[in-house]
């Protein structure tokens, strides 16, 4: 059993209790028109009974859990909350889970970012529901004037075995919430989880397929204006001036005027990256009104200057300079080769690389890239905003409301206390929602119009004034001794504006001989975060690479990587490694076992790949067949450590989508530039992944443990990519390096 | 701005808009029903996908002026307490992730049980493939469709 102490003291325990039942939540009329289904409807309480800032208890038994986090699609509105009820032990029937809002002094970490949700979660949350469990049996124990140790609870039910008494935690949920909240308490043992492990739905489900409004996008409100923004086509450019005059004059149409989206004083937060610092603001009755009135404005640009800009990197001052100029995808392809071979920055250095390549009996130098990507949400981004001189409410998808808040409260004026930021279902976010411009143009807006506003983008805007993934490239060496032993490892890469390099990750700590260096190219174009950022390009180069030199060395490709893995774990090289190679090789070994590795099947080619990122081991094996020519990915085998699995189903889900995911960007995915300009701006240019294109089948195998969990929302995206590239190989003969490997082709070749 | 009268999910509805509004902004702006989604307002990914007449349509380039008498259904029409066999098996499946795609995923993949109640494998792609999902729940989205077409 683990006793963990609680973090609650009484001072914040009762704030908690005043803000739980405060009208935020029920502050947002919208959300009351999600009409509950017919059968599935639980009994409502009269009265609720706040034990934390988790949960609350109604009179008959009916249990409410808050889910801290945004909901973005990978189902933590369902598996936070799984772990509350399982520590308080309760009936999941019995459970009705709500968004929590913005409450950052009772919940850590309501972000999307870093597929941290479950991992960063798992004790606040264990907690929450031990300590109401606790109370409510301490509570019963006074009431029967029994030890609280002799209360045992099932299910909802409070139980003293000795009297045969027993009642449900509603009857007794009133005197629980005044018992003093304990300094430690008791968590379950793993071996006693009854909802941990299993799959419950998303409690989403119904009201998804039944078109209910849960997005951003879907929120209407009495006297609600419909606004859009115009912004510069190109990167590189401002806006130098507005005619309004004819967009003025259309119908529904009550105002046009430019945002300033930032104060040219402020010093920008590491997630304050905005696309364009000015920007029009079409504002009208409704969206196709403003759609058309937003073609008649007339706009002129102007070049922006050359800038260094200071930025607070969570506490450290980080400069970032911004060239001026207008980008071409051609010249970023050039000049990342130009700087590939120019000495860079040394970021590792083990043993001596130098003589080690100079002695090899075998060099292996290979060359991969990748491009720009957009996000692409399938809900473009939009807020709604209601701001007054009172206070601010908002509402809308969004990945980091606490950090937005700090951005939105130094732009308008207005203290955090006032400021309301409800978090509504992302229409996906993968990243792109984490840098939240569009959250404060709402709210300027609103505070100019002085009435509730709902900003939307076009997907135009959307794709086309993006905070897109950056362009890499890197450049691996690998040199074999006569016995075909990997002896010295080189990788040097670099990026616009970033570099990908992890040094410290696998395979460092399995060579001797190693040495990784990086560099990287300014540009104007705004880059982030990006679904397993920088992961999401060297699982594809790295893996990619080591196939090819496993089969140099004349190895199986799993067999050289455990070789590696197995002198990481045994004898490794330096200290700072990463990686646990003994968790690294079992999800190797795992999914050797599930795909039948070494196993084959006419006309099928086979691909494997492994990556260790954001603390979750992936291993894959992608089988594909050439139909003319044509990739047809049959199935992708799929083994992860992520420690413990709080909801099987919805994980082996995110997984999947990771694949299709990872597949459809290695193919296809590609933002192009021409003269500052994103030549691509809606679904009929950009390639996305498609049905038909799909694999036939995943399949999601689990490393069975008793490890905390980790999160599953980035790390089965990057390797895929890899086993793809590796699988395309031996179904083509030819090596894949640059992606996307089939951009707007039909076939190979 | 002209009158119209639709016929949306079974009830006459009044709006008074400019006659080139496509029905998505209808539904959405004036009608409140949400569940219509709007992507990529060229009707190349799908999320807009509405039944006229028991087609699926996209709505988003669809003007107003063109349904006349027409039948609309919606996905907030497409039953009385979500329980369609395609919504019950969508559910079964837990298919959804953000879920933003899933209405038109969901009314697509009606229309096409509609007029192919046994779709192959084959069919089910070619029918989809209009329909993006960027979170890439295509393979449960089939298994969905296999499972609702069994009923």
């Amino acid at each position: 059993m683990t006793v963990v102490k609680t973090s609650y003291n009484r001072r914040s325990f009762l704030k908690t209790t005043a803000l739980a039942g405060g009208g935020m939540m029920l502050g947002f009329s919208w959300l009351a028109g999600c009409k509950p289904s017919g059968k599935e409807a639980l009994a409502m309480p009269k009265e609720w009974f706040k034990i934390n800032g988790y949960l609350k208890i109604g009179e008959n038994g009916v249990v409410t859990i808050l889910s801290p986090n945004p909901e973005g699609g990978q189902n933590v509105k369902t598996s936070m909350p799984m772990i509350v009820a399982e520590e308080l032990d309760v009936d999941w029937k019995k459970v009705i889970v709500e968004q929590a809002p913005l409450d950052t002094e009772h919940f850590t970490r309501q972000f999307i970012g870093g597929s941290q949700a479950l991992r960063q979660g798992w004790q606040a949350l264990r907690m929450a529901g031990a300590l109401a469990r606790h109370m409510l049996r301490e509570a019963a124990a006074q009431a029967w004037g029994v030890p609280p140790e002799e209360v045992t609870t099932e299910a909802g039910v409070l139980h003293h075995k000795k009297s045969g008494k027993s009642m449900g935690y509603g009857e007794i949920a009133s005197a629980a919430a005044s018992v003093p909240v304990p300094k430690e308490v008791q968590l379950k043992d793993g071996k006693d989880f009854k909802i941990i492990g299993t799959s419950r739905k998303n409690v989403d489900g119904l009201k998804i397929v039944t078109g209910q409004p849960l997005f951003g996008s879907d929120i209407q409100r009495e006297g609600m204006l419909i606004a859009m923004i115009a912004h510069p086509p190109a990167f590189g450019l401002k806006l130098k001036s507005v005619d309004d005059s004819a967009a003025r004059a259309m119908p529904g149409i009550r105002d046009v005027f430019t945002v300033k989206v930032i104060q040219d004083d402020y010093e920008k937060q590491f997630f304050d990256t905005i696309t364009f610092p000015e920007v029009v603001a079409i504002v009208g009755n409704s969206t196709w009104e403003v759609m058309n009135a937003k073609k008649a404005l007339k706009m002129e640009f102007e070049p922006i200057e050359d800038t260094t800009e200071t930025y607070d990197r969570f506490g450290t001052k980080l400069k970032r300079h911004i060239p001026a100029g207008l980008e071409n995808t051609t010249a970023h392809f050039e000049k990342m080769s130009e700087l590939a071979g120019r000495p860079a920055q040394v970021k590792r250095k083990d043993g001596d690389p130098e003589t080690a390549f100079k002695n090899a009996a075998k060099v292996i130098e290979r060359t991969y890239t990748a491009p720009f990507l957009a996000h692409n949400c399938m809900e473009p981004m939009n807020f709604f905003a209601h701001v007054t001189a009172e206070k601010a409410e908002l509402a809308g998808p969004l990945q980091k409301p606490e950090l937005t808040e700090k951005t939105l409260s130094a732009r308008i004026g207005m203290p955090v206390e006032k400021i309301d930021i409800q978090m509504t279902r992302l229409g996906g976010g993968y990243g792109r929602r984490s840098y939240a411009h569009w959250l404060v143009e709402a709210a300027l807006i609103s505070q100019k119009m002085n009435a509730p506003v709902k900003l939307i983008y076009t997907r135009e805007d959307d794709m086309t004034s993006g905070i897109y993934r950056p362009a890499y490239h890197a450049t691996f060496r690998a040199a074999l001794d006569a016995d075909n032993n990997l002896v010295a490892y080189h990788q040097k890469t670099g990026g616009i504006p970033e570099s990908p390099l992890h040094e410290n990750r696998f395979p460092a700590g399995a060579v001797d001989n190693y040495l990784a260096e990086d560099w990287t190219i300014d540009t104007n174009i705004t880059v982030g975060s990006f679904r397993a950022p920088r992961s999401n390009f060297m699982a594809a180069a790295e893996q990619s690479f080591l196939d090819e030199v496993a089969e140099a060395a004349g190895k199986d490709p799993i067999e050289f990587r455990l070789e590696l893995l197995n002198r990481a774990k045994t004898n490794p090289v330096g200290k700072d490694n990463d990686y646990e190679a003994e968790r690294y090789a079992g999800v190797l070994e795992l999914v050797r076992e599930k795909s039948n590795w070494g196993k084959t099947s006419e006309g099928v080619s086979r691909g494997v790949s492994a990556y260790f990122c954001h603390n979750t081991y992936v291993a894959q094996v992608l089988d594909l067949v050439l139909e003319d020519g044509k990739p047809v990915i049959q199935k992708v085998h799929c083994a992860i450590d992520c420690g413990i699995v709080v909801n099987p189903d919805a994980a082996t889900n995110l997984s999947e989508g990771c694949v299709v995911d990872g597949i459809g960007n290695a193919l296809y995915g590609n933002m192009t530039f021409r003269d500052g300009v994103p030549e691509k701006s809606n679904f009929d240019k950009y390639r996305i992944i498609r049905h038909s294109e799909a694999p036939k089948a995943i399949e999601v195998h689990f490393v069975k443990n008793e490890i905390a969990p980790t999160g599953l929302g980035e790390p089965p995206y990057p390797p895929v990519m890899a086993a793809l590239a590796n699988a395309l190989y031996r179904a083509t003969g030819k090596r894949f390096y640059d992606q996307p490997f089939l951009g707007e082709q039909g076939v190979l070749g | 701005m002209a009158n119209f009268t639709l016929n949306i999910n079974g009830k006459k509805q009044q709006v008074d808009v400019d006659p080139a509004t496509p029905v998505l902004w209808v539904l959405r702006d004036h009608l409140n029903l949400v569940g219509t989604k709007y992507g990529c307002g060229i009707a190349v990914c799908g999320s807009c996908t509405i039944h006229v007449g028991g087609v699926a349509m996209r709505s988003c380039m669809l003007p107003v002026s063109q349904i006349g008498s027409q039948e609309i259904t919606t996905i907030e029409g497409l039953s009385e307490n979500g329980d369609h066999p395609v919504q019950k098996a969508w559910l079964e499946h837990d298919v959804a992730q953000c879920g933003y795609c899933q209405t038109g995923q969901i009314m697509n993949a009606a229309a096409l049980l509609k007029a192919s109640p046994h779709p192959s494998d084959e069919e089910i792609e070619g029918a989809m493939n209009g329909n993006i999902c960027r979170c890439g729940t295509y393979v449960r989205i089939k298994a969905a469709i296999k499972t609702a077409s069994a009923r």
